[in-house]
């Protein structure tokens, strides 16, 4: 009996430790914990009566009555759910609202799916996702799988690194420095090709959030990915801070499925009104604006 | 074809770290494996609750949270400073161990108890029975269902990749980046392994052949 208690003790003990290195984001003061000012959000007309001739997306999310838009939920001040509420938030999500509901979707009617990077190809070709908008970087490879509309933001790779740290300044000054991004993201395998610093200091995990613990805990002294991210976590914790120039070219664009123009040239559509009208400068200075920092506006790409 | 001739410099180093995760563990559990076994049948019971116990912790947890508990957790202790791949060995090795532990002991369970009372009567101690009478006859016994759960193991070593090992779990994150068609690179994935396991089945087989036990 005594023997059973101890084993029953142990693991509950090693599982409380597995729970210390989770993700656990704290709520930030003067917003949602996603780092979006929910008050200076701009709401949005739903349309009545879209019809997109020609567009097989379109015909299918209009007889299911709901549009599906796969999404990230761990990145702060562009993707994140909330784990208290449940309820998703930023950048991403909002361009995501703003465009389902040009579609004549509104709110209720959005179905939110979690895609990790790795499966986003899958998902749009599968129809598992109607559309995708989650950093998703616009690349030749990948309008050989699927089609992008916009893009609806220009991101670039930068550093994160721990706010007392002035070593590292830029890429050049990450020799001898662990680095950390997520398995195979395009960040990392720059670094590694470039030889920013050597391959026994490059981490990678399959969430940007587990950097992040790492980074903090000073196993790693920099998280690379696009700018855009890094600010999330930056305006949500001062205990980190992005430091040097963009030092790549991430043009975001929602990804939908590869043979349909109509939907796409639609949404291109939305996302050029929606930069003329000061919605899209709305919706940055919401969320991540917030970090201080300023956006130029993307200029979106027909083809 | 293409998915694979262009990305040969992963495909070629990832799987290297495959094969390498595999030995080292494989290593690792067969030892620390058949020590648990040995304290599972021991006559002294303190020896038999801390074997049962390891047994009944660690085949109860998921071997992902094995892992997060060696690169997360473990770190924070500030005992000693391992990197990711040793991290990685040490997971796949505690968590296999407790399956290796139960292959052996259900291998000692076939030796008759008699050997055991006639290794006694000749004046055997009991590390001399374990260690050259039943032992070999237990670890004999149980080739298949021992190389079962080494394939067990091959494959398991593929969650490594979400840990910072660079090995073939994590061939399909980097195919994804570089706009491959990752279903392919999958497929490619899969023929390897199964190369790989084929070897294993082949040792099995000349093991098993050679082995056999006349009853």
């Amino acid at each position: 009996m005594r023997i059973r208690t101890l084993a029953v003790g142990l693991l509950a003990g090693s599982l409380l430790l597995t729970a210390c290195g989770k993700e656990g984001t704290p709520a930030s003061p003067g917003g949602d914990a996603s780092g979006a000012n929910t008050a200076a959000l701009p709401t949005y007309t739903v349309a009545q009566n879209v019809d997109l001739a020609g567009s097989p997306v379109f015909t299918k999310i209009k007889s299911a009555g709901s549009i599906t838009i796969g999404v990230k939920d761990d990145q702060p001040g562009l993707g994140f759910k909330d784990p208290t509420t449940g309820k998703f938030g930023g950048f991403d999500i909002e361009i995501a609202r703003m465009v389902a509901a040009g579609l004549g979707f509104g709110e209720d009617k959005i179905k939110y799916t979690t895609v990790d990077s790795a499966a986003r190809e899958q998902a749009i070709s599968n129809g598992q996702v109607d559309l995708y908008v989650g950093t998703y970087t616009i690349t030749d490879k990948r309008k050989a799988l699927v089609s992008f509309a916009g893009p609806y933001f220009q991101a670039g790779q930068g550093l994160l690194v721990r706010a007392d740290d002035n070593s590292i300044t830029g890429p050049q000054t990450l020799k001898g420095k662990k680095v950390c991004s997520v398995t195979g993201s395009t960040p990392i395998q720059r670094v590694r090709d470039q030889g920013l610093t050597e391959p026994g200091n490059i981490v990678e995990f399959q969430k940007y959030s587990q950097c992040i613990d790492k980074l903090q805990s000073k196993d790693v002294d920099a998280v690379t990915t696009d700018d855009a991210i890094l600010k999330g976590y930056a305006a949500q914790d001062n205990t980190m801070k992005v430091v040097g120039e963009p030092f790549s070219k991430e043009p975001y664009g929602i990804g939908l499925n590869k043979n349909d123009k109509v939907l796409r040239d639609k949404i291109d559509d939305l996302l050029q009104a929606s930069l003329d009208d000061g919605t899209w400068q709305k919706i940055y200075n919401a969320t991540l604006g917030k970090s201080g920092s300023t956006a130029t506006k993307p200029t979106i790409v027909k083809y | 074809m293409d998915v694979l001739l262009n990305n040969l410099d992963l495909f070629g180093p990832f799987f290297l770290t495959t094969i390498e995760l595999f030995a080292l563990a494989a290593v690792g559990s067969l030892v620390f494996g058949t020590i648990l076994a040995m304290l599972r049948v021991s006559p002294v019971p303190v020896f038999r609750a801390i074997g049962t116990a390891y047994v009944t912790i660690v085949r109860n947890t998921p071997l992902t949270l094995v892992f997060a508990f060696f690169v997360f957790a473990y770190p924070l202790l500030n005992i000693v400073k391992v990197s990711y791949f040793t991290a990685a060995v040490v997971s796949l090795t505690v968590y296999t161990s407790a399956f290796i532990c139960e292959v052996v002991r259900s291998g000692i369970n076939t030796v008759p108890v008699g050997q055991a009372e006639a290794g006694r009567a000749l004046g055997l101690n009991f590390g001399q029975i374990l260690g050259q009478v039943v032992l070999p006859q237990a670890l004999r016994s149980v080739v298949p269902p021992m190389i079962s759960t080494l394939i067990a193991l091959l494959k398991n070593s593929t969650i490594a990749g979400g840990f910072s090992v660079s090995e073939a779990g994590a061939i399909r994150s980097y195919i994804s980046e570089r706009g491959d068609n990752q279903m392919v690179a999958l497929l490619w994935v899969a023929l390897g392994f199964i190369i790989l396991v084929s070897v294993l089945s082949f040792v099995q087989r000349s093991l098993e052949k050679r082995w056999s036990v006349a009853r």
